[in-house]
């Protein structure tokens, strides 16, 4: 009829739409914060075998877990491996995310999948060929470096390396190269150009990447597996490893750190870079 | 005395030729239009005067600096893309003054300089604005502003005005003009618009697949087209394949014959073309002497403001169009199936 609305297609922001979405997403909110709030909650709990409701609440978890050698030598060893594995990731793939963005060449695509590939490959196969390449190396140069740190650092840093490139690549993709062009014709050289106008642009996607870099690695399992040593070892084999033994609430505790620490980075990276505008 | 100069440019990507040969030479604060059809290398010759396109051969020249190796930051050159390339996460004001600021122009006199092209653009009150908080128009206008800032030695104009809406983009080109001969700026404005072209340039360019067609001011380009491309191109043209039947004599493809009387005619012309308001019409017989006529019927009749376009049909099936002014009065109206004796002035038709 002419003058009325006539039917449009369902949009998302539609009436009738609404009560479903709104729907989904407390039911994907719950299902992802339940076993976190439930973790943090037992590390609390009084009782030593896990029972609801508990007797009562106690912090003697985080002092029992703070007195464990593996524990602090754990979480320090993740941090370190955190912090190395996303500084190698930044200064490898921010650079490989600006040649990548800028265009065609030959072997681009090869190259992207290339650095993508440790996203896609199953954490556990990767980890065990590290292991193998490491102990070649080993045995070729007579240097060890299987079950070392820096051994350890390598694999995270091939952790990490994705997520760097990813975010980055996809901040420059919104980017208008014409907006450098601007710059060098306006007298900008080319670095300059870089800090005044390309930087500010992509730093959110940088910050974001170092952040999801850092998580990745934090949280690492699989590719860790193989290349852990007496007195180096992440955190969360630590904890897997204290698992086969006891089921406590001082792995609770363990767990609501690590938690923590992730937190932390979110909000703080958030509230200083704004992280939606990354993605 | 030129203030640049191009010399023999070429652009080729691998095979392609996309930019051939392509000379000219500006003066100082002339307003020079580039028009062509999409794709015909405008863009790429600008890019190429600016430095963010290496050439592949020729050289330009700013004034009595060769430039053709110099990368963009050296040449001092003012562009205004077509999508403004405003950079977001600068102000309006820090927009404008990056020019300056690359030029180590102090803090005092760049406000100064700021100030005085923000008002100058009448932007002054939207100086603390992010671009995104702009209307198009605006935007434009920064983009020009930051631009011209710095007094560059050529300011170039990639389809600045193409964003705008019909209004605005008259508006605007009127502006520019007037702010480019004020500044004196010498200025090459890249269009595919030929009424924007017209109505800013001094000379226009017209450019047809890579090549300079013709070189002209807009009375020249309008009035003596040198190629059959660009009578076509610009404005609107009557144009009849065929060949010369005797001086004077052109015969179309199609059988009707033409006198004409320009002296400079190309002995191997190919095309006549008449534009449509040399033509008169005149129900009737033949006048007596009038050689430059042509027997015809009225086949449409569209009325269109100004002017009405009159579309007529020789017997032979040729089509002419003539645009009859509606300020002329007692002209009485013609409709379809009249008969009418088509008439133009012997200098009126052009051969190629
Ligand atoms: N990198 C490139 N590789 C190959 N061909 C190109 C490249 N860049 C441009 N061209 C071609 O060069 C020709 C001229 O392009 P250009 O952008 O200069 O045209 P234009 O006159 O500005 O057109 P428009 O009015 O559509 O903007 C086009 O045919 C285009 O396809
Ligand atoms: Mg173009």
């Amino acid at each position: 009829m002419a003058g009325t609305r006539s039917p449009s297609p369902r949009s998302l922001s539609d009436g009738s739409f609404r009560p479903v979405m709104v729907g989904g997403c407390v039911a994907a909110f719950v299902m992802v914060l339940s076993p976190l709030v439930a973790i943090v909650w037992i590390s609390f709990f009084e009782n030593k075998i896990i029972s609801f409701p508990p007797t009562g609440y106690t912090l003697d978890w985080y002092r029992a877990a703070a007195a464990m050698p593996q524990f602090r030598d754990g979480f320090v060893t993740s941090l370190k491996l955190g912090v190395v594995a996303t500084l190698v990731s930044l200064i490898a793939g921010v650079p490989a995310a600006l040649v990548l963005a800028r265009g065609r060449f030959p072997g681009r695509e090869a190259i992207q999948s290339l650095l993508l590939a440790p996203l896609i490959v199953p954490g556990i196969v990767a980890g065990a060929a590290l292991y193998m390449f490491l102990i070649e190396v080993e045995l070729a140069s007579g240097v060890q470096v299987a079950m070392t740190f820096w051994g350890l650092a390598l694999a995270h840093s091939l952790i990490a390396l994705p997520w760097t490139v990813r975010l980055v690549t996809a901040s420059l993709v919104g980017l208008d190269p014409q907006l450098k062009e601007a710059a060098l014709t306006m007298g900008a050289r080319p670095l300059t150009a870089f800090r005044l106008v390309t930087w500010p642009l992509i730093r959110p996607g940088v910050v974001a990447g170092a952040l999801f870099a850092f998580i990745a690695s934090f949280v690492d399992l699989e590719k860790s597996l193989f290349l852990v040593g007496p007195g180096v070892t992440t955190l969360p084999i630590v904890i897997v490893n204290y698992l086969e033994w006891s089921i406590d609430p001082t792995i609770a505790a363990v767990a609501t750190v690590q938690i923590a620490v992730i937190s932390a980075g979110l909000v703080l990276t958030d509230r200083y870079f704004k992280l939606a505008r990354a993605f | 005395m030129s203030n640049i100069l191009i010399r023999d440019l070429i652009k080729r990507h691998g095979a392609l030729v996309t930019v051939d040969r392509v000379s000219l030479e500006i003066g100082q604060g002339e307003f020079i239009a580039f028009l062509g059809p999409s794709g015909c290398g405008k863009t790429t010759t600008l890019r190429m005067i600016a430095g963010l396109t290496p050439a592949s051969a020729g050289s330009i020249h700013f004034g009595t600096r060769e430039v053709t190796h110099l990368p963009p930051y050296l040449r001092d050159a003012g562009l205004v893309f077509q999508g403004y390339a405003l950079f977001p996460h600068m102000s309006v004001a820090e927009n404008v003054a990056f020019g300056l600021q690359m030029r180590k122009v102090d803090r005092e006199e760049a406000r100064r300089r700021v100030d005085e092209v923000l008002s100058l653009v009448k932007l002054a009150h939207l100086a603390g604005r992010l671009p995104k908080e702009l209307s198009g128009g605006q935007q434009q206008r920064v983009a020009l502003a930051r631009a011209i800032v710095y007094k560059p030695e050529v300011l170039l104009l990639d389809e600045p005005l193409s964003a705008l809406d019909a209004q605005l983009r008259t508006e605007v080109r009127t502006e520019l003009k007037r702010l480019q001969s004020a500044l004196g700026l010498t200025t090459i404005f890249v269009t595919h618009d030929q009424d924007e072209a017209l109505s800013v340039a001094d000379r226009i360019v017209v450019m047809s697949a890579g090549r300079v067609e013709q070189v002209g001011t807009p009375r020249e380009i309008y009035q003596r087209p040198a190629t059959r491309f660009v009578a076509e191109f610009i404005g609107r043209t009557n144009l009849f394949p065929g060949g010369l039947d005797g001086p004077g004599r052109f015969r179309s493809e199609s059988g009707e014959r033409f006198a004409f009387g320009n002296a400079d005619a190309p002995s191997n012309a190919s095309a006549l073309a008449i534009r449509p308001e040399h033509v008169s019409l005149q129900r009737g017989a033949p006048a007596p002497g009038g050689a430059c006529t042509l027997e015809a019927t009225v086949e449409d009749v569209i009325y269109r403001g100004a002017l009405t376009e009159v579309v007529v049909r020789t017997a032979s099936g040729a089509r002419l169009a003539a645009h009859l002014h509606n300020a002329d009065s007692g002209r009485d109206d013609l409709r379809p199936g009249d008969p009418v004796v088509a008439s133009w002035p012997a200098d009126a038709p052009m051969l190629f």
